[in-house]
């Protein structure tokens, strides 16, 4: 191979013009012993790896080796890591997972991505809502109830909330004089008149006689806490106007509120639902 | 006609006639001649005999340097340092580039003719060689030889010692990164994990190759130290040096014509102990890693031949051209490289000093900024990272300074248990009533205290935010 070039002495290929000798210096033996071992690398790998493309798929390579095949095996040993810990997630209580500050830590990490993929789209990724259309996670006013059970049970099942449209049951003073009680309680300056009234409209009957809720959740109702200044629609007085006159989620009213939470009971494993709960129950609000 | 052709081919590279490039194609067979400089790079060699032997050293009851990968912690005995000091790598980083630099800008190639590890384990390596297969001549005369089974078993020993060298190069590097007599065990036991075998692997070749066959050719070719050393020597840069106007017209000492001739007898002995080949008489050049191994051949030649030593000098260009050189402390180059390497000291001997046994950081919620809770409190969520590196479990509290009306919602705040090398990050709520709030944005200090002695404060300064004020 290389010999030290001396261009006075290098051999030529017999080629010259105008005095000038086309040289044959071979490249020097470093340059060579890489080429070699490159284009030797190039014929092994594509032996081994999938590598030549043809006409419908690619040549598949002696090894197998699949992209597809390397990501599910890395699932696989990733899924085994965490197996241990989704056993335990699944036999401990909800008040244990929130107790034990390595679990609880381990569900609220591996909740992120979940929390990333279903609810965020309308709680926002912080829980944080969106005013007048999904309900704010991170605070302590609970449609359903803020325990770690009942977050559970709202996630599994999922929720829809009722209120009648009130637009032909009461005159539109009544109506009007109903938003202004109710934008008034939240500040804390409800009158008895006003709370006669709301009464009187049988409004007590799901938000409670002194307005402040709760009274049928049980049933799933999800009437809010009215005192509390604390807005499911919006606490400006159209908005109040609308959810009075129109309810929500009410069949063949054209305006009425929309609040639907899906069920996720069948796409969510027990555990991940678990580890959910435990996310939301620590965004701040939990009970 | 061809002749004439031939001639003016010459004519054009005139200007390269010295110009002799090795590229690999020739072995370099340098002899070893005892000198002053000959005796340093065996000091310098020794220094790396410290390399195969720290990985052994105990201290405190663990390895005394341990770079611990997946614990993350780097041990350099006493000191354990975590990711989070990381920053005190990069002032080391800048302390040892400053090193070369300042170095390299007094005295030229230091590094490369005395410490580098291509240059150390090339000198192991052609000692090795040179004790088995005798001197450079009879080496030359050795490859040159056809094949018999005295040339194989000469190889075939050299080639082995080689190989231990090289195995032996490659486990000391990965028991840096691991228990070293763990790692030993498994090797020996073939238990070793597959990057332990790879690192040994890259290491074996490595040093074989490098050490062993392409030599000087590192240097020419692959090192990139090698080519910016260029830039950073100047005309007061003590570099070996050839006295031109003393040695030359060369020629032989006694006979015809000898009155008049310079003092270089042409003896070619410092061409023939150079470890890259190189004439020292043509000027400095790429291939001169500066390792004065020509001026130990040179001066045991002006002694035999009665002439004064430093016929071949560490000299700067300055005085060559009779210039005094100035003072070290008046060169700007030095003047700055030492001011940053005192600055880089200063800092890591500050961070060595100041590695917080407990490292806190405070994260403010960002959705949402702030939770309206329906008693009317304001709520923000912070989401606290405290890392305690010292080697107990330790019990804290945190408090909040400089925001009055600002509280911890519930006992978040007392009782905070930090496992030793552990951290589990924790959420804590801080409340205030709106009317506490002196606009959006509240500054506040969230301070980290121990309960029981040593007394440990961390603090951490963050905000409160609220609802905008119209």
């Amino acid at each position: 191979m290389a010999k030290p070039n001396k261009p006075q002495h290098a051999p030529d290929t017999g080629h010259e013009w105008d005095g000038i000798r086309e040289l044959t210096n071979p490249p020097p033996r470093w340059w060579m012993i890489a080429f070699h071992a490159g284009w030797i690398w190039c014929v092994v790998y594509f032996i081994l790896y999938p590598a030549i493309p043809l006409v419908h798929e690619s040549t598949k390579g002696i090894l197998g080796w699949t992209q597809i095949k390397e990501f599910k095996q890395a699932v696989a040993e990733n899924d085994a890591i965490k197996a241990p810990y989704l056993k335990k997630v699944a036999a401990m209580s909800g008040q244990e997972l929130l107790a034990d500050p390595g679990m609880r830590n381990f569900a609220e990490s591996s909740a992120k991505a979940i929390f990333g993929d279903n609810c965020a789209g309308c709680h926002g990724s912080g829980g944080q809502g969106a005013p007048g259309l999904f309900p704010n996670l991170a605070d302590d006013a609970w449609l359903y109830g803020g325990d770690f059970d009942t977050i559970v049970e709202s996630i599994t099942d999922g929720r829809q909330g009722n209120m009648p449209a009130h637009e032909g049951e009461l005159d539109d003073a009544q109506i009007n004089k109903l938003a202004d009680f109710v934008i008034a309680e939240a500040q804390g300056k409800g009158t008895a008149e006003g709370l006669a009234l709301f009464n009187e409209a049988g409004c007590g009957g799901c938000h409670g006689e002194d307005a402040k809720g709760g009274a049928i959740n049980e049933l799933g109702s999800g009437a809010a806490n009215l005192t509390d200044g604390i807005w499911r629609f919006g606490g400006s007085r159209d908005e109040v106007l609308r959810t009075i006159r129109y309810g929500v989620n009410q069949e063949d009213v054209p305006n009425t509120r929309v609040a639907i939470m899906p069920a996720f009971g069948g796409k969510l494993s027990p555990e991940e639902i678990k580890m959910l709960a435990v996310k939301v129950h620590e965004l701040g609000g939990g009970k | 006609m061809q002749e004439q052709e031939q001639v003016n081919i010459d004519e054009l590279y005139a200007d390269a006639r010295h110009w002799h490039v090795n590229t690999g194609g020739e072995t370099i067979h340098a002899m070893r001649v005892p000198g002053r400089f000959r005796n340093f790079k065996w000091f310098a060699s020794c220094l790396w005999l410290l390399y195969l032997i720290a990985p052994y050293i105990r201290w405190e009851g663990h390895q005394a340097i341990l770079f611990n990968i997946p614990e993350r912690q780097f041990h350099l005995f006493s000191i354990t340092l975590w990711p989070q000091d990381i920053w005190m790598l990069s002032l080391v980083l800048i302390l040892l580039a400053m090193t070369l630099f300042g170095v390299t800008a007094v005295a030229g190639r230091v590094w490369c003719g005395y410490f580098c590890f291509q240059t150390i384990w090339t000198d192991w390596f052609t000692w090795l060689e040179e004790k088995i297969e005798g001197t450079p001549v009879q080496r030359r005369k050795l490859d040159a030889a056809p094949w018999s089974l005295r040339k194989i078993r000469l190889k075939l020993f050299k080639h082995t010692l080689w190989l231990l060298i090289s195995i032996l190069t490659g486990v000391t590097f990965a028991a840096y990164f691991t228990d070293a007599f763990e790692l030993w065990h498994s090797y020996l036991t073939f238990n070793a994990p597959q990057v332990a075998w790879v690192v040994v692997a890259v290491f074996v070749f490595g040093t074989y190759v490098f050490a062993g066959f392409m030599r000087e050719q590192v240097c020419f070719w692959l090192c990139p130290y090698a080519r910016i050393q260029s830039v950073m020597v100047d005309k007061d840069t003590v570099l070996p040096t050839y006295d031109e106007g003393r040695g030359e017209p060369r020629g032989k000492v006694r006979g015809k014509g000898s009155e008049g001739r310079g003092d270089c007898i042409d003896c070619r002995l410092c061409v023939g102990v150079c470890p890259t080949g190189v004439d020292i008489r043509e000027g400095m050049q790429e291939g001169c890693i500066t390792c004065g191994m020509c001026i130990d051949a040179c001066d045991s030649i002006m002694d035999k031949v009665n002439r004064p030593r430093g016929l071949i000098r560490y000299a700067s260009e300055k005085e060559m051209a009779g210039e005094v050189l100035p003072p070290l402390f008046r060169r700007p180059r030095v003047i700055a490289y030492s001011t940053i390497f005192l600055l880089a000291v200063g800092g890591i001997v500050y961070g060595l000093t100041h590695i917080p046994p407990v490292e806190l950081s405070v994260v403010h919620a960002r959705q949402p900024l702030y939770i309206q809770m329906s008693n009317g409190m304001i709520e923000n969520k912070y989401t606290i990272k405290a890392l305690n590196k010292t080697s107990a479990d330790r019990h804290f509290q945190l408090r909040v300074e400089g925001a009055p009306g600002v509280h911890i919602v519930g006992d978040a705040g007392a009782g905070i248990v930090l496992e030793s090398g552990k951290m589990v990050p924790f959420h804590v709520f801080l409340a205030a009533e709106p009317a506490a709030l002196k606009g959006e944005k509240m500054p506040l200090r969230l301070v980290l205290e121990s309960i029981e002695p040593p007394a440990i404060r961390m603090e951490y300064d963050s905000v409160f935010i609220g609802p905008a004020r119209h």
